[in-house]
């Protein structure tokens, strides 16, 4: 029976960097591929949005070096999904400028790189909406429409495995993917190999984070997988880790409403019936995954649009009636605001007062919030379309508080610390506008692919 | 004074943890190492939508899933944030400092 070994070094490539020696452990075992996401939204819309990245590019670099040095020295294809961060277009070419780079750092043979870009423009998605295409909205969130569009300032389309497997069967050694479902990179090679997108997209469900599926708990160390139809094996290569059902089970329940369930371009994967057994010391084989094709291919779309610019300040409270009238204070403090700048709503600006050392973290939620903290830290945080408004809004939030007008305070000469009297520029702030799937006809049809020659000897060369 | 004896689930489970799900829901998930103390807080049915809902104070409809997950020996449910992760005002963008209030769920 056929079987195709994974070796999976990180599970957000760059976000921190990867653990080298487990990394090299797994290459004495010659896997068939390398693997990695390097993308997530828990890094909230603004890197999307403003088409930046979360991770530092030298992080990415040291990642993107030893899974490259090794696949190059071992001859085994490497995949790297949702580049930087977002898998943006300037995320992949960022990439791609990247492996050109450490390829003639290393003076590394020639090898095909072939690269995926997902990102569309929101033009582009108002047409294929006006020309009856619909959006429809995941959890709960309504159809998009036009305006919703018009909010959104950049988007990328998930990729399934379809485009990835299609890359490497057109000989890629290295897939640089723009946004793809985390588990579709894995799905590739196994779907290649003649497997069932059952056990292809289950076993990159089970892989895509690395050493977060073995315990005890670890970050950034390599797994090493062995994959045959039906059954699934996974180890862990760091010495003081291991993989057992109830690591590898809570896994698959990890980050998603649903531990049952993966969604995936083409169908999804029903785990209902999924089993776990020790095989070795460190290993644990998964089995049972089930595939429910969907009747149409359907898409997920991520998009963020700017909702303005951004302040911040920062102030203290330690008058213990100042912080039994918190919330008195801010509304006095509100309501001079609205006196200046007219109501948040009409007139297009918004304040948060985040009451640190109160209910700063779980705001309405707390079910226990003090009645009497110590302190409090307040972050007054602001947003405008014009900076400069913003910025004079924050400033007028945070001294207000200092000028509150309760009865009975004793400290007439300021009823806050100010920190220091200063306003910080935060990045703009932005929202998540699209989570959403669009029908297609063909799983390949939004994604685009090139190929291209990476020589790392033609420039030592010249 | 019985009750101050009572075990909770911060004696029970071995990893209480809150997560992102997607961009606009938090999940929870309660995790046992012992499938003996698991079952004991599944038949005590200390845990269920309008339990969690009113712990955290939000209406029920915004639990939108409850899940006992033998294989890992765990129960999970997930909750619809109040506004998207990462926007303006929000206080968690991972979503990762939500469970705290678990800790003190008593089982009988």
């Amino acid at each position: 029976m056929t079987e195709v070994t994974i070796l999976c070094p990180t599970g957000h490539l760059g976000f921190t960097p990867l653990e080298k020696d487990s990394f090299l452990a797994g290459c004495e075992l010659k896997p068939d591929f390398i693997i990695a996401d390097s993308g997530s939204c828990d890094i909230g819309p603004y890197p999307l949005g403003a088409d930046g990245q979360a991770s530092p590019a030298a992080w990415q670099k040291h990642d993107l070096e030893v899974m490259l040095l090794a696949a190059r020295r071992l001859g085994v294809p490497m995949i790297i999904g949702s580049a930087s961060d977002t898998g943006t277009d300037r995320g992949v070419a960022q990439y791609v400028a990247l492996m050109q780079e450490i390829a003639a750092e290393h003076g590394l043979a020639p090898f095909r790189l072939a690269a995926i870009e997902s990102e569309l423009k929101p033009a582009a998605v108002r047409e294929m909406l006006r020309a009856g295409t619909p959006i429809h909205g995941l959890d709960g969130r309504p159809e998009a429409d036009d305006a919703l569009l018009a909010r959104t300032d950049r988007i990328v389309a998930v990729m399934g495995g379809e485009p990835i497997a299609a890359a490497l069967a057109g000989g890629a050694d290295v897939v640089i993917a723009g946004r793809a479902s985390d588990c579709a990179l894995f799905a590739a090679p196994l779907l290649n190999a003649g497997m069932s997108p059952a056990t292809a997209y289950y076993a990159g469900k089970l892989m895509e984070c690395a050493s977060f599926c073995c315990e005890p708990f670890m970050g950034k160390e390599s797994i090493y997988g062995q994959i045959r139809e039906d059954d699934i094996r996974v180890t862990a290569m760091h010495p003081g880790q291991r993989c057992t059902p109830a690591s590898l089970a809570s896994h698959a329940m990890y980050e998603r409403r649903d531990p049952f369930r993966e969604y995936v371009v083409s169908g999804h994967v029903d785990m209902s019936e999924c089993r776990y057994e020790q095989v070795a010391e460190k290993t644990t084989r998964a089995t049972g995954p089930r595939f429910v094709p969907s009747a149409t291919p359907m898409v997920k779309l991520e998009g963020a649009g700017k909702v303005g610019e951004r302040r911040l300040a920062v102030v203290g409270m330690r008058d213990p009636y100042m912080i039994q009238n918190i919330d008195k204070a801010i509304a006095w403090a509100r309501a001079r605001l609205a006196e200046r700048f007219g109501k948040p709503e009409e007139a297009g600006w918004q304040v948060f007062y985040h009451l640190y050392g109160r209910d700063g973290v779980m705001g309405p939620m707390d079910p226990t919030p003090p009645a009497q903290p110590h302190e409090i830290g307040v972050v007054v945080e602001t947003l405008c379309q014009d900076g400069k408004r913003a910025e004079e809004i924050c400033a007028l939030a945070a001294r207000n508080l200092f000028y509150a007008r309760l009865p009975e305070v004793k400290g007439t000469a300021g009823a806050a610390a100010l920190m220091s009297d200063e306003v910080l520029t935060g990045k703009p702030g932005y929202e998540w506008t699209l989570n959403h799937v669009m029908p297609v006809k063909d799983p390949m049809e939004l994604f685009r692919t090139r190929f291209l020659t990476v020589d790392g000897t033609a420039r030592r060369a010249a | 004074m019985e009750r101050r004896n009572m075990l909770t689930l911060r004696d029970l489970a071995s990893t209480i943890r809150s997560k992102n799900a997607g961009v606009d829901h938090i999940t929870f998930d309660i995790i046992f190492k012992e499938r003996v103390n698991f079952e004991k807080v599944r038949d005590a049915k200390v845990l269920s939508p309008a339990i969690v809902a009113e712990l955290l104070r939000i209406p029920e409809s915004r639990v939108t899933d409850f899940v006992v997950f033998e294989p890992a020996n765990a129960i999970k449910f997930t909750i619809r944030r109040e506004r998207p992760s990462g926007s303006p005002g929000e206080r968690d963008v991972f979503g990762s400092q939500q469970y705290a209030p678990l800790f003190d769920v008593e089982v009988p």
